[in-house]
Formats: C-alpha cells, structure tokens, sequence
C-alpha cells in the first residue's frame, strides 16, 4: 500500500515534468534534424546550427541585439529599483503604502493593458518611431517592480543599527548607504538583476507595442515568423538556439548545485 | 550636529522620489490615457458613453449576446477558469508532494519544474506548437484549438501556481499535523481541516497571476491556434492595431477593473506576505 502511493506520487511529478519538458525535448531532438518541418525526420545534421550561427542571417544579430537591450533595460532597472526600494523603506508608512501599491500594480496587471497605456503615453509625447526610449522605458516598467519587490525583503531583514553605528563612527550618510546598507543588500539586487534580465528577455507584449519599427527582439521576430508564410529555415533555425538555451541553462543549473553541495559538504 | 541628524533622515527618503516620479508618469498616468480614452467620442474628444455602448452593442443587426465580441468575452472567461483550475489541480498536488517528500534537496527537485522557464517565452511556446503539431492536434477544430489554448497557457503558467502553494505548505508547522492526527483526524480530515486551509494564501496568490494573464495572454492563443481562437486581449490588440482606440480603451478598462477585482479578492495588493509577486520566487 505504502509502496503503491509512492509509485502514484513520484509517477504523477514524472507525468507533470515529462508535459514541462516533452515540447522543448522534442525540439532539441528535432534541431539535428535535416528537414525543416517537425513532422519528418530527414537525418541527422547540423543544418540548423550552421544556419543560426551564419552572421549574415537574421537570428544571430537579432539575438545579440535581444541581449544588450536585457542588459541596458536590467541594469537601469536595478538602479532605478535599488535607490527606489531604500526610499521606499525609509519613507513614511503611508507613502511607503501607496508606493508599493503603486509598484504592484505593472506586476499584477495585465501586461496587454500595460502595454497599451504606454503606447498612448509615447503617442503623446510624441515620439518618433525610430526611438528606443519607449521599449526602454517600457521593459523597465515591466521589470523595475520586481526588482524593488527583490530588495525590499533584503531591506527588512537588514540590521538598522549597523547603518547608524556607521554615522557615530563618523561615516558621511552617503559613505554609511554605500559601504553598510547596499553590502547587505546586495543579494537582493543581484537576483533582482537576474530576475530583470529574464523579464526583459522573456518579454513580447511591451515590445510589440513599444519597439521602433525596424528592431526585432528574439520574441518578437519568431512572432513574426509565425504569422506570415516565411522561409522554413529561419523557423527551424530558431530550434538551434532553443536547444542551445535549454543546455546553457541545464549545465548553469548543475553547476550551481555542484558548487552549492559543495560548499555544504566544507561546512560539515 | 544636532541640526544635521534629521537631515540626514529625510534624504534616505528623499531616494524615493525618482522612482516615485517614475511611477507616476509611466504607471499611473498611462492608466489615466486609458480613463480618457474610453470616455470621450473618438472624433471631436468630448466627454461620452458611446464607447461603451458600442462595445455593449452588437454588428451588424446581431444583438450584443449573439456578436462575436460577446463569443470572445465568454471563450476568454472559459479559457481562463480552466486553465486556472487545471493548474491548480496539477499544482497543488506537486507542490504538496514536493513539501512533504522528506528529501533533503526540496529546492533542487522544485528548480525542475522553473528551469523551462528561462528559456525565452515564445520560443517555449513554439516548442509547444510544434508538439501539438507532431501529435497531430495542432488547429485541427475550434474545440481542438481551445483545448491547445488552454493547455499553452498551462504550460506558461503552472510554475506561477506551483511556487507560492510550495511556499506556504511548507512553512506549515508540521506539529499541527501530528495534533490533528493525535486528536483522531484521519488523513484526509487533517488535510482539509489543517494543509487546505493554511495554503490558501498560496493558492490565492497562485490563482491572481494565472487568472488575468491567461485571459489577456494573446500570444498563446494565437500561437496554439493560429489566431483561430480569439481572447480579450487579443481583441484589445486588434482594437489597437486597426485604430480603434476607444473601443480598445473600454476594454482596457473593464480588465483593470477586472484586476482590482481579483487583486482586492485574492489579497494581492497585501504587500507584506512574502509569496506574492509573481517571478520574485523565481531567483
């Protein structure tokens, strides 16, 4: 009986990994593949892969643009969200309400509605098409809320009297933020970091309404792809890089765990 | 020096004024657009109703209820109690699982279900078409193409749901339990008079970041289908595209409205418990 409700417990985890994985298992399977369609199976080869890799097509630059525009719109949203989430804290508690209400709101809103308030915003404003403020501010309104939702716990937990035995010891207030209350919230801004790259990554809708019209992100481009009759091979290729995140992130995973019980095991 | 200390507070708070400016302008005033949007007459901008009767109003000669817009509102509300329920039904159990294996290395078990996440969201669910389509259920009906739906928005979203329930059951005092059972609960008793009611925050917290983004996620839809099933938010996009702001807008105001709902229901605007915010738990 006990060995019965086992099988049924770890079988039913099995069937709900194997739904999470089957999809992305199948395209890594089917990137070595030489047709084009998921449908037939050629033979193997790298077709895909050389295909992803040729600089003169389009997924390459469109993934290294993706890339640096996650890393512009992370990095100004951490700085954005680190002075923001310390304000926050030490405001008065109505403000510090009405801020994080006011914070919540791009995270629980429906991100079409987000989207489309910003675009009548830089309507507004005026903006010419060809700007990317708009999908930099945009993916920072996507993302800067998660970041301060990151800190804000680290700030809690935060010893306050370390920050004011800085200020009798003679630290200048900026000198006492900067070597006292950021060290000891720095794994919230770094995982807000993360969190902020993954975000702006991940995201298609704010791009879609924000971007200037000649600039693709990996989203939006395979987006692209699927609604018009385009060429196969720019299609497929894109399973190449599915794959190549799918291992990157695998190998990131192990790793950690590695070093993580490793550590554990230094410590006993 | 005595006239330097509070100066010295007030500009810690002063950091939160950027940000709060931020807010302002790119949060709260874009909201307003909206507001405005759906309460004036789209040519001369004056203050009206119209688009709300317009939205309300059926095309050509069809009464609100047989138009094809009511068929979205409705499909939308379908897709999305099912794609909620069947993540929870699937959510709950794991994370129920998960908390109470006994293993050592939970998180490790958990970070299986989040890793597919990192991988860009469209490329996951192209992943999920091209399954579809090697199974051979990819846009072969209407109610295949909702299944699909329902199923895509699942796949996106069941590790929003998985977290927060494993958050809160396994902060849950296991001594509880064995006073349940020590006062002559049964097993299933004790789970519904003890885990069930103390998980519901998780489940709360789940069901406010599943519930609006699979009625408004237009992405999967038209991905799974092949823009054959329509959601409310691919209808806001429509209206966007094609230029008809105001009907967009009202809709757009009917999901905030929506949101605030949910969101006072669900307990989501209660900053202070840590299993809110959506993704936070994801790093």
């Amino acid at each position: 009986m006990v060995i019965f409700r086992k099988i049924l417990k770890w079988g039913f985890i099995g069937l709900v990994l194997l739904f999470i994985y089957a999809p992305i298992l199948l395209l890594t399977v089917y990137s070595f593949n030489e047709a084009e369609t998921i449908t037939d199976w050629g033979k193997f080869s790298w077709t895909h892969y050389e295909y992803f890799f040729n600089p003169e097509n389009q997924p390459l630059p469109i993934v290294f643009q993706t890339i640096c525009l996650a890393l512009v719109v992370a990095s100004l949203s951490t700085l954005l969200a680190t002075v923001g989430a310390i304000g926050i804290f030490y405001s008065k508690r109505r403000v510090g309400t009405v801020l994080s209400g006011a914070n919540q709101i791009p995270v629980i809103n429906a991100e079409v509605v987000t989207a489309i308030s910003l675009a009548f915003l830089f309507v507004a404003f005026q903006l010419p098409k060809s700007s990317f403020i708009p999908l930099i501010v945009g993916q920072m309104v996507l993302c800067t809320p998660f970041v301060v939702l990151s800190i804000i716990p680290k700030l809690k937990q935060m010893d306050n009297n370390l920050y004011e035995a800085a200020l009798d010891l003679g630290a200048s207030p900026t000198r006492a933020l900067f070597s006292v209350v950021i060290p000891q919230i720095s794994p919230g801004i770094v995982s807000g970091f993360m969190l902020a790259i993954t975000l702006s990554l991940d995201d298609y809708i704010i791009a879609a309404y924000t971007k200037p019209n000649t600039f693709q992100t990996i989203s939006t481009h395979i987006y692209s792809l699927a609604k018009g009759s385009t060429v196969e091979m720019i299609k497929s290729s894109y399973w190449a890089l599915t794959a190549i995140i799918f291992v990157a992130i695998v190998v990131v995973v192990i790793v950690m765990n590695v070093l993580a019980s490793k550590k554990a095991g230094k410590k006993q | 020096m005595t006239t330097t200390k509070p100066r010295l507070r007030f500009s810690r708070k002063l950091l939160a004024i950027p940000y709060a400016l931020f807010l302002l302008v790119f949060v709260v005033a874009p909201l307003f657009i909206i507001i405005y949007y759906a309460f004036t007459n789209g040519d001369t901008g004056k203050l009206s109703f119209e688009n709300f009767q317009n939205f309300f109003s059926g095309t050509a000669g069809q009464s609100f209820f047989e138009s094809s817009r009511f068929k979205t509102i409705v499909q939308s509300f379908g897709i999305s109690i099912a794609s909620t329920l069947l993540c929870l039904l699937i959510a709950y159990p794991v994370a129920y699982i998960i908390a109470h294996s006994g293993l050592k290395n939970q998180m490790g078990l958990l970070l299986l279900f989040i890793v597919p996440m990192w991988v860009n969201f469209v490329l996951r669910i192209n992943a999920l078409k091209e399954l579809l389509s090697w199974i051979g259920i990819y846009n072969k009906s209407d109610e295949w193409n909702i299944f699909n739906t329902i199923l895509g928005m699942v796949y996106d979203f069941l590790p929003f749901m998985i977290l927060p329930i494993y958050t809160t059951i396994s902060k849950i005092d296991k001594s509880y339990l064995e006073a349940a059972r020590d006062l002559g609960a049964g097993g299933v008793s004790a789970f519904i008079k003890v885990t069930l009611p103390l998980s519901k925050a998780g489940i709360m917290s789940g069901i406010s970041m599943v519930f609006l983004p699979s009625m408004t996620n237009y992405v999967v839809s038209n991905y799974m289908t092949f823009n054959h099933t329509k959601i409310i938010g691919a209808f806001i996009d429509e209206c966007f595209r094609n230029d008809h702001w105001n009907l967009g807008s009202v809709t757009a105001l009917l999901l905030l409205t929506l949101m605030f709902v949910i969101t006072w229901l669900t307990g989501g605007f209660n900053t202070e418990s840590d299993t809110q915010s959506r993704g936070t738990s994801l790093w």
